[in-house]
């Protein structure tokens, strides 16, 4: 580990005269280093001979490498300021400006890595230092000395002997934490207050008592006839901003279902009391809001006649009460009651008449 | 007045003393300069980490100066022609306008998503690296307890800036992030319904993650890596065990210059990889997923990497749902709630119950190779395992359709696989582990494999070994006591070949002189003799 190139000093601990004019630069390096608990065991010019060819072909490449972080610099700022860079639809100069920036700026930094990295490494001499660790515990009188130093603060505070300090102490702060809890209480949002997990926007009551058409995204009410057996859309409470995110917890998959499952789903309708009546001949209308963690459970499988929600793959089965058979999910998609006005459009009777989406504490 | 004359060159010395008058800096100084900082490139992880961090915060103050975080309705009329007339956020709108209408602010958006990406596996490769050689050891638990937390709070990070530009993709992630927090038992409408200000989405969450995004947490982020790093210095490096090299001391090269100058170049080839696939590999274009809409969802929504695990563990949970007495307790709590206070948890108190279970006490800043540790390898193994069932399930609906597999035969396959694949991951890296072990005692009591086959008289071929201790009055290799170090196992190792010649187009240097078969070679290999030709001897 030692090299003979250096003259290594094995455990001198006599301070050098740093003032000596006999010392070289490395000297007092080294003198630093010492007196810092550092031994340099080894240091060795990469190129004990000055100036030969090898030197020089490493002075090149690392020349080369700054000249080109010149010249990538260069490149970045030209294309940044003069290229075409806004955006037109095709493929145009706009869409090579962001690759063009990559490469230049990369390239730039590239080589200025390389360039450190390789002046490091064959230019600056070899070394291997030992450094002693001094870890571990403090020795045993400093200890001692701290711990009396804190204690004798609590002895002289004398709390022990001055309960009349101590419940003031205790009485007068305990009001001081509650004060930053309360300024962070106006975060804090009644769910109850108009029970926001309960209603959706078509919620008849909201709507001045009226029941609430549905509507499709382009703010249009539906008619039944207008989706043909098998099909399926999305609709909104057609109240306003109803298509919007404002009513997140709104959006409803409305199905034209054919004969036969129609039929099916009559049959099963009755294993769940509550959806008694909700569909409207052959169409039903299920919350579009999966009750698993909310993602709009909207792939419809027509082979299969199931929902599948794309975010955790939960399946809901539409001819039985959007039944959850499989994946996480373990609620229904709650149903929405379906009838049609007097002008022929479809509404919905009541709201969901149990809370959409994912399920939380007080759900029953 | 005689003039005083300015001598340039007496200026740095003249300064420097002004300065230390002030501040008594040149011994502190110099004792920095002077620290000895091991040298192996798995120390290089964690410095990616810090690297994507520094990058992560000026790209980021660049796109703060034009990103707008409001919850406000607006008719898109820029200059992406395909989304004029759409309804979306501002915060959207002057995401857009930050991709097609700022110079160059596309470039700053795909740095900024891929040094956030590389940062957060750049921490997961450097925990990997410190858990399996055990630099965690006593006395450094507190400083893997800080690395643990930047974790979580860069996993913070990631997906409060993932949610910010209200498109498609982070609205969804931002509903299922509502629906964990209801699922909490409960207090969870009430999480819910405060973070979000009421209904979801409501029209604040988008400015407090904002708030959360640029200040709060690299707040936090960078008063937990100053503490990393001061710990760091403060403990000094763990080094790998070699010649020199004990518990007590620090071998390697001194910070200034050697250390600090290869730290500062491979800085710039960090940014550089960064600049070059923000360049050239799209990152979330959310132009392309549009506004987020709650009725609408692709397909194939995925999060980022680091989300995967926590989404995968969401698909194959199965649906138990609780229901007491009123009360609910949705499945969705286990996998995101449960299972990530688990997840942070038991890798905080790991160090505590490694140290309680070996009775170990001591410290440790030799670092172990991890087969010499075949348990906690293999309890490593099972992790990773784990996480790796967890994060492919994260994206199982992608290898069904890619792949033709049923999309509930890959959940299936998950949650048995949740359970099969760990404990074998168990098994098969203990196995290895003690095959490595064994395989390192042989070749230090045999010797290494030479490659060169020897015909015995009765026929039999046997391999030459070269020993690695001198021969005893036997001729019998000295048993070699195994110390913790890589064992040489191959020739060129020990120095059997002659070193190559540089140069590119021509030697720079004189080559080595061409083997003589009738003279002694330099390497210290021979070359086969020269063979004869074999006669009947008569």
């Amino acid at each position: 580990m030692s090299g003979a190139d250096t003259q290594v000093r094995h455990g001198n601990d006599e301070a050098v005269d740093v003032s000596d004019p006999r010392l070289s630069r490395f000297d007092l390096v080294r003198e630093g280093a010492r007196r810092d608990g550092v031994e340099i065991v080894h240091y060795a010019p990469r190129f004990p001979v000055p100036g030969t060819k090898a030197e020089k072909r490493v002075e090149r490449t690392i020349a080369l490498f700054f000249m080109l972080t010149g010249l990538f610099a260069t490149a970045f700022v030209v294309i940044f300021v003069a290229w075409h860079w806004e955006w037109h639809p095709g493929n145009n100069a706009g869409s090579w400006f962001t690759p063009l920036l990559g490469v230049s700026l990369a390239l730039m930094l590239f080589c200025v890595g390389a360039a450190i990295i390789v002046f490091a490494k064959k230019l600056l001499p070899e070394e291997v230092a030992v450094q002693e660790r001094h870890d571990g515990a403090s020795p045993r009188d400093e200890q001692v000395l701290t711990g009396a130093t804190l204690l004798n603060m609590a002895d002289e505070a004398g709390l022990g002997r001055r309960p009349l300090l101590k419940g003031a102490i205790a009485l007068g702060l305990a009001p001081v934490a509650a004060v930053p809890l309360v300024a962070l209480g106006g975060m804090i949002d009644d769910p109850h207050d108009e029970d926001m997990y309960h209603k959706t926007g078509f919620d008849p009551e909201a709507n001045g008592g009226n029941k609430v058409r549905l509507m499709r995204e382009n703010l249009t009410p539906v008619r039944p006839e207008e989706i043909s057996a098998g099909g399926q859309i999305t609709v909104f409470p057609a109240i306003p901003h109803g298509a919007t995110n404002q009513h997140a917890d709104s959006p409803t998959l409305l199905i034209h279902l054919r004969q036969t499952d129609a039929d099916e789903l009559r049959r099963n309708l009755g294993h769940v009391p509550i959806n008694e009546g909700d569909m409207y001949g052959n169409y039903v209308a299920y919350s579009k809001i999966c009750t698993h963690a909310g993602c709009p459970a909207s792939l419809y499988e027509q082979q299969t006649n199931r929902l599948l929600c794309p975010c955790h793959q939960s399946q809901f089965s539409i001819t039985d009460n959007a039944r959850p058979v499989f994946g996480p999910a373990t609620r229904r998609l709650p149903m929405l009651p379906l009838e049609v006005d007097s002008e022929g459009f479809f509404v919905a009777k009541s709201d969901f008449e149990v809370p959409i989406g994912p399920g939380f504490w007080e759900r029953a | 007045m005689k003039r005083r004359k300015l001598d340039l060159a007496a200026l740095p010395a003249k300064s420097a003393e002004e300065v230390d008058a002030r501040l008594t800096v040149a011994t502190p100084l110099r004792r920095l300069l002077n620290k000895v900082f091991p040298d192996h490139w798995s120390f290089l992880l964690g410095e990616i980490a810090l690297y994507s961090f520094i990058v992560l915060l000026l790209s980021g103050t660049y796109l703060a100066l034009f990103f707008d975080p409001s919850m406000e309705e607006v008719v898109y009329d820029g200059a992406y022609s395909p989304l004029r007339g759409i309804g979306m956020s501002r915060a959207f709108e002057s995401a857009l306008e930050l991709s097609f209408e700022v110079r160059g602010g596309l470039f700053m958006r795909q740095m900024h998503h891929w040094a956030a990406l590389l940062f957060m596996a750049a921490i997961v490769v450097h925990m990997f690296r410190v858990f399996f050689t055990g630099a965690f050891r006593k006395p450094r638990e507190l400083n893997w307890i800080i690395g643990s937390l930047l974790f979580w709070i860069g996993f913070l990070a990631g997906f409060t800036g993932y949610g910010l530009p209200d498109d498609a993709l982070s609205g969804t992630g931002l509903r299922i992030a509502h629906a964990i927090m209801l699922s909490i038992p409960v207090i969870g409408s009430w999480v819910a319904s405060s973070f979000f200000g009421g209904e979801f989405p409501g029209t604040v969450i988008v400015p407090r993650m904002y708030i959360a995004h640029v200040l709060l947490i690299p707040g936090v982020l960078l008063g937990l890596i100053s503490a990393h790093m001061g710990l760091l210095v403060k403990q000094k490096h763990t080094q790998w065990p070699g010649p020199g090299r004990t518990n007590d001391n620090v071998v390697g090269v001194r910070m200034f210059p050697g250390f600090a100058a290869k730290a500062g170049g491979f800085f710039m080839i960090v940014f550089a990889v960064i600049a070059l696939m923000a360049g050239l590999f799209q990152i979330n274009p959310i132009w392309i997923f549009g506004p987020y809409q709650a009725a609408t969802v692709s397909s194939a929504s995925q999060p980022d990497w680091y989300v995967m695990f926590l989404d995968g563990s969401t698909r194959l949970m199965p649906p138990w749902e609780i229901r007491l007495f009123g009360y609910t307790l949705p499945p969705l709590f286990w996998p995101t709630v449960a299972l990530p206070g688990v997840l942070t948890m038991l890798p905080l108190l790991y160090p505590f119950i490694e140290a309680r279970f070996l009775k170990d006490n001591q410290a440790h800043h030799l670092l172990q190779r991890p087969r010499d540790v075949p348990t906690r390898t293999a309890l490593g193994a099972m992790a990773v395992a784990f996480w790796a069932v967890l994060t492919l399930s994260g994206g199982n609906d992608v290898i069904a359709e890619q792949f033709h597999i049923s999309l509930n035969a890959m959940t299936w396959a998950g949650r048995i696989g949740l359970i099969v694949v760990p404990p074998l991951a168990y098994y098969i890296a203990y196995r290895v582990c003690l095959a490595l072990q064994q395989h390192d005692r042989e070749v230090l009591a045999h010797g290494v494999e030479t490659g060169i086959i020897k015909r015995l008289p009765d026929g039999g071929f046997v391999e030459i070994h070269q020993p690695l201790a001198p021969l005893d009055a036997h001729g019998h290799p000295e048993p070699l006591e195994y110390l913790g170090a890589p064992v040489p196992k191959k020739m060129n190792r020990l120095g059997a070949l002659l070193p190559t010649v540089r140069g590119f187009f021509y030697p720079i240097e004189k080559p080595a002189p061409p083997v003589r078969l009738d003279q002694p070679s330099e390497a210290p290999v021979s070359p086969a003799p020269a063979r004869s030709e074999i006669t009947t001897g008569s």
